[in-house]
């Protein structure tokens, strides 16, 4: 049995025991839900982890006292 | 300033405009593969807060109506991923084959349990292309894949459902 005629068996089989979604229209207007969720949780514009905070004080701390490592730095970027 | 710079921008009011002109059609898509209406609802709105939280990553020139749809599907794959749950079967299926009832009933019940069973990805694109018939390359551009992998992945999904249907000595025949 080829691949096609086992695919259109099974769709149909499916679409017998699932039948398609025919009602798609939105009921109601989501913008009151999404409002709240805004305020409730309002979206960082611009987020830093702390981590990478923490990794630009380092970097920054070894070239202060170490600046033999700018060039070899230099070298890597 | 057009809307969607506005938007990207981070103008709320551009926001709710974009969402009210949008929210109809993400709704659509969402509860076609969902299939469920307020999961679909809840989806809606999960879909453009993420929208919302990566505003500055959207290209203005871009499109968005294509860039919200692969959000969504991205966020019904996240609901289908963490539940298991099965939608109802209708009492009154719609062309219905002929011959012994009970057999027709249990072949579809147990279809329909495969289908469940399938993983989240598969059972993605099997929706949308084998039950909703949503051409390939639109399933591809909303779930961020080639039009290839979605025929893949339709291919084992069909090989799947019938492995779990043989497994389970059912004739997969329209009788």
């Amino acid at each position: 049995m080829n691949n096609g005629k086992n695919e259109q068996e099974i769709k149909e089989l499916l679409k017998q025991a699932i039948p398609p979604v025919r009602d798609t229209d939105l009921r109601r207007d989501l913008w009151p839900q999404m409002h709240r969720k805004l305020e409730d949780r309002p979206a960082p514009v611009f987020t830093v982890p702390w981590f990478d905070w923490a990794l630009a004080a380092i970097l920054g701390a070894a070239l202060v006292f170490y600046p033999g490592s700018i060039p070899a730095l230099l070298y890597h970027l | 300033m057009e809307l969607l710079e506005r938007f990207a921008a981070g103008n709320l009011e551009a926001f709710e405009e974009l969402f009210r002109q949008h929210q109809r059609e993400v709704y659509a898509w969402i509860v076609r593969i969902v299939r469920d209406t307020g999961i679909a609802e809840d989806l809606t709105v999960e879909t453009f807060w993420r929208i919302y939280k990566c505003r500055v990553r959207f290209d203005p020139a871009g499109n968005f109506r294509a860039w919200a749809r692969r959000i969504a599907t991205n966020a019904a794959l996240d609901h289908l991923r963490h539940s298991r749950r099965e939608t109802d079967l209708p009492e009154d299926l719609p062309g219905a084959s002929a011959g012994d009832p009970a057999i027709r009933r249990e072949t579809r019940e147990r279809l329909k349990r495969a289908f469940f069973q399938l993983p989240p990805k598969y059972r993605l694109v099997a929706t949308l292309a084998l039950i909703e018939d949503e051409p390939y390359d639109a399933i591809a551009e909303a779930a961020g894949i080639s039009v290839a992998l979605v025929k893949v992945r339709v291919f084992r999904a069909v090989r799947m459902l019938r492995k779990n249907l043989a497994s389970l000595r059912l004739e997969v025949t329209t009788k």
